[in-house]
């Protein structure tokens, strides 16, 4: 299992803070694409990648067994 | 003792202040960022912060790193507050300690450039009319590289 967390708006509209899916071995890319088929309203192109907490660039990064990934809207802090 | 905290709590300013006062600082410099009511003609009500708190104080930490490494002996602690916020309520404060004044100025705004680029707190406005995530906006800054450019701030 990994877990995807939402944030700001994305919680909004998918109407929870995270979910665990069976998504070892997907990249990020496919998972991308599984949560927006999954929740048409989001939108996850103007986003960065975190996974584990750190930024993640490589699109094609293999989810691995716990991890938890996250997609970063553009920050407002400050 | 430096540190790196995302709280709900009011922030206390002299404790932030006093964390980086160390025997060879001679200068120091403190950025408060409080809750704006007008941005134009935008009234603003309230504000909320929300952040991915563990990952934001290893980015906030980072900062604190990148700043030791450009400004050495400088010595750098931030707080970000989560949570509903009014008008001119504290949302944030960085504190800057270094040998000699000039380096205190240039790495506080650097700390709070960076907190707007890589820092994962976000604020939804709520407005007279209306309320809205502002990272959500059209208007604000895209990645196009997948992550926001580094060292921009020269």
């Amino acid at each position: 299992m990994i877990k995807v967390l939402f944030f700001a708006d994305q919680r909004e509209k998918v109407g929870k803070d995270q979910l665990e899916f069976d998504g070892e071995g997907m990249n990020i890319h496919a998972v991308k694409t599984y949560l927006e088929e999954k929740y048409p309203a989001l939108a996850l192109d103007r986003t960065m990648t975190a996974v584990n907490e750190e930024y993640e660039e490589e699109e094609e990064r293999l989810m691995e067994k716990n991890d938890v990934i996250a997609f970063i809207p553009p920050v407002s802090g400050g | 003792m430096e540190y790196y905290k995302i709280t709900s709590q009011e922030i206390d300013v002299n404790e932030v202040v006093s964390s980086v006062i160390h025997p060879e600082s001679g200068a120091v410099n403190t950025f408060i960022g409080t809750v704006r009511e007008f941005t134009g003609q935008k009234q603003t009500v309230s504000l909320q912060y929300e952040a991915y708190p563990s990952m934001a104080e290893k980015q906030l930490c980072r900062i604190g790193s990148e700043i030791s490494d450009r400004w050495p002996g400088v010595k750098t602690s931030i707080v970000h507050r989560t949570g509903k916020l009014a008008i001119s309520d504290i949302a944030v404060v960085i504190a800057v300690a270094s040998p000699h004044r000039a380096e205190s100025y240039e790495a506080s705004r650097y700390a709070i450039e960076r907190i707007k680029e890589i820092v994962p707190i976000w604020k939804k406005e709520y407005w007279v009319d209306g309320e809205e995530w502002i990272g959500d906006q059209l208007e604000q800054t895209s990645y196009p590289n997948g992550r926001p450019e580094e060292e921009r701030h020269d």
